[in-house]
């Protein structure tokens, strides 16, 4: 299957500290990639990294077939529309209306007609299920259509390739499960391939392809989502265990 | 038919859009038929008798060049129906499917009836997908009245601005009387931190502001006054018109201008980050603990910040009166001494706790008002200076007839 991210050797540093160490992975196309690991574990690095948001000082990061560091920055920004990012905490300008959020990228990166561009706009959030928004304000939105929103802003230009950052960050279960759909949707619907960063099991179990454990700034296991989880890697195996205990618990909670 | 092949007269449409792609609409007059042409980017199309072939692929980069160009070709038409024949379709994305919609929606005047056919089954589905009604209900427009209108933001300044503006003094004024009572719960520090940054970071700009304006007033007065044989009369001049109105006026404008922001910005930050949410379930209360140490602050270093405004101000009229007069110091002083009045140091006091006030309770209303975001720590910011200093201004025109 074709490969839309490849790394290889890749290092980075913070000051003396070393965040990454020799990682290596890919994602392939049509699916969705899961980066995981715990806190500090070199997660957020790795996908600012693949947005060519950090300097690649050591290694190779390609991207669609692009060697992203040395890309200058015309073809840079040639990448950037082929590439939809949804940022932890959406991201959206606060002076903007959904709709010209959701808009910004199709008024800067297309040729459309306003017009095309407004019904785009509704559509995208006809997806999102998020019509009612059109004219609303982001301080006006609760954090879960936020999320939404941020979503549909991602997906303005069908881009074969999407990040999310934590999406499921400060959601409910409820509206997470809603998010996880949406994301799945892109996926089965748009053959759109998903990297994701997460620590959220349950989302990690919902739509995971493929996962990428990183443990320490490294990777501990990189394969399919069944592999990982019967994987005799120990951190990888702890990590996935705290679901099945939850998952064990007597209805009621503990302590009954 | 193929097209490709027939003989065409085609002529140029544009080819500035700015995508750089070429849009090509040619007429073929065959033996038999009519036959356009259209070409934009990785799309083709064709209009044979009542269908209209698309072919290629129809995404995001070329949706634009080909609804206005595919627009500009249909409309001249006038046809009881058209087949959009999808079948050499490869390729389409939400805005090809919008693109279609945009244009069915648009020639639907002129061709009342367009059925599309012959989709493969990845066209379908995106067609399916995002084929959704672009519609959305809008409100119909209230019809604008004058009198609604000025009694509704008459209204909405009552009970949204003067109600809060003197619901937030109230409770300042109650808090500050009653902390001096209560120094337990005064963060330890608070009222130092805030002099600091009030009073003495603005000293310096306000003494080099002051000490401009004396010396500037001196020296375009100066010339008259020698004129008149009045030379004498500079030292009356200035010492007046520091001591009662342009001391006092620069250092309240300029507080306000400095710290009636950073008061304001400051609150606004807290409340769209929430420590204000978080001081109010600690069992704090927010005017308490933020803003009366800087209404304590502002209390004690503007009346000093307005004596350090008026020497500075007084030495750069003497020293114009110096270099352009020849008064001696020592003349400026004596004379000095006979014009001052205590009345003026007590002006100058009651003006300086008016404006403490004045700048306190603006910066802290506009701070609380302040609405999610980045933007609006921005917009109450902006507000909170121009109100403060205008207000500053007009207490300062109103003491001045009071007191003189």
């Amino acid at each position: 299957m074709e490969k839309v991210i490849e790394v290889e050797g890749l290092y980075a540093k913070y000051d003396d500290r070393d965040v990454l160490c020799d990682v290596c992975f890919s994602a392939l196309k049509g699916e969705i990639t899961v980066i995981l690991g715990g806190s500090g574990s070199g997660k957020t690095t790795i996908l600012r990294h693949l947005l060519g948001l950090l300097p690649v000082t050591r290694g190779q990061v390609w991207v669609l077939g692009k060697e992203i560091s040395s890309l200058p920055e015309k073809e840079m920004e040639e990448m950037y529309h082929q590439m939809g990012v949804f940022y932890q905490n959406g991201a959206l300008l606060t002076s903007m209306t959904v709709a010209e959020n959701v808009a910004m990228p199709l008024v800067h990166q297309s040729n459309l007609p306003r017009q095309l561009i407004d019904d785009i706009v509704i559509m995208k959030l006809g997806l999102v299920n998020l019509k009612e928004a059109y004219g609303l304000y982001p301080s006006q939105l609760s954090g879960g259509m936020l999320k939404r929103v941020a979503l549909a802003r991602a997906i303005a230009m069908d881009p074969p390739l999407l990040f999310c950052d934590e999406p499921g960050a400060g959601l409910d279960p409820l509206s997470l499960k809603s998010l996880d759909n949406l994301i799945l949707n892109l996926r089965d619907q748009l053959g759109i391939s998903i990297v994701l960063v997460t620590h959220e099991i349950s989302s990690i179990l919902r739509v995971a392809d493929r996962v990428v454990f990183l443990n320490k700034g490294q990777v501990a296991f990189e394969g399919p989502l069944k592999e990982a989880l019967s994987s005799d890697i120990p951190e990888v195996r702890e990590f996935f265990s705290v679901t099945e205990s939850v998952g064990n618990m007597p209805p009621g909670g503990h302590g009954r | 038919m193929n097209w490709e092949s027939s003989p065409v007269q085609f002529w140029r449409i544009s080819d500035n859009f700015r995508t750089g792609h070429q849009i090509h609409f040619m007429q073929s007059s065959g033996s038999t038929k009519t036959i356009k042409v259209l070409e934009t980017g990785h799309t083709r199309c064709r209009l044979n008798d009542n269908t209209l072939f698309i072919s290629g692929s129809l995404k995001v980069d070329d949706a634009g060049d080909f609804s206005r160009a595919a627009l500009r070709a249909l409309r001249t038409l006038k046809l009881p129906q058209l087949t959009v024949n999808l079948e050499e379709l490869d390729d389409i994305d939400s805005a090809g499917v919008t693109a279609l919609l945009y244009l069915q929606r648009k020639i639907a005047d002129r061709i009342p009836r367009i059925e599309f056919e012959g989709a493969n089954k990845n066209v379908k589905n995106k067609i399916e997908l995002f084929g959704s009604d672009t519609h959305i209900e809008e409100k119909p427009a209230r019809e604008f009245e004058i009198t609604e209108a000025v009694g509704g933001s008459t209204y909405s300044f009552v009970t949204s601005y003067l109600y809060g503006f003197i619901v937030l003094a109230a409770d300042v004024l109650y808090w500050a009387v009653a902390d001096l009572f209560k120094t337990k719960t005064t963060r330890e520090g608070d009222f130092v931190r805030q002099s600091v940054h009030i009073g003495v970071n603005a000293a310096f700009i306000i003494i080099i502001m002051s000490f401009a304006i004396g010396f500037v007033m001196a020296v375009q007065s100066s010339q008259y006054l020698r004129e008149f044989g009045a030379d004498i009369f500079i030292v009356d001049l200035i010492v007046i018109a520091v001591m009662s109105q342009m001391g006092p006026l620069i250092a309240g404008v300029l507080v306000a201008g400095r710290s009636g922001s950073s008061i304001a910005a400051e609150i606004a930050t807290m409340r769209v980050t929430a420590e204000i949410d978080a001081l109010k379930t600690m069992g704090l209360d927010p005017v308490r603990y933020v803003v009366v140490p800087k209404l304590y602050a502002s209390l004690f270093t503007i009346p000093l910040l307005i004596i350090l405004s008026n020497v500075a101000g007084i030495t750069g009229g003497a020293s114009a009166a110096y270099y352009s007069l020849d008064i001696s110091p020592e003349i400026f002083i004596s004379r000095m001494d006979a014009i001052m009045q205590n009345k003026d140091l007590v002006t100058a006091f009651i003006k300086s706790q008016v404006y403490a006030v004045i700048i306190v309770l603006t910066g802290s209303f506009y701070g609380f008002r302040v609405e999610k975001g980045a933007e609006g720590v921005g917009r109450v910011t902006t507000q909170s200076v121009v109100v403060s200093i205008s207000l500053v201004i007009l207490a300062d025109s109103l003491m001045a007839v009071i007191f003189y």
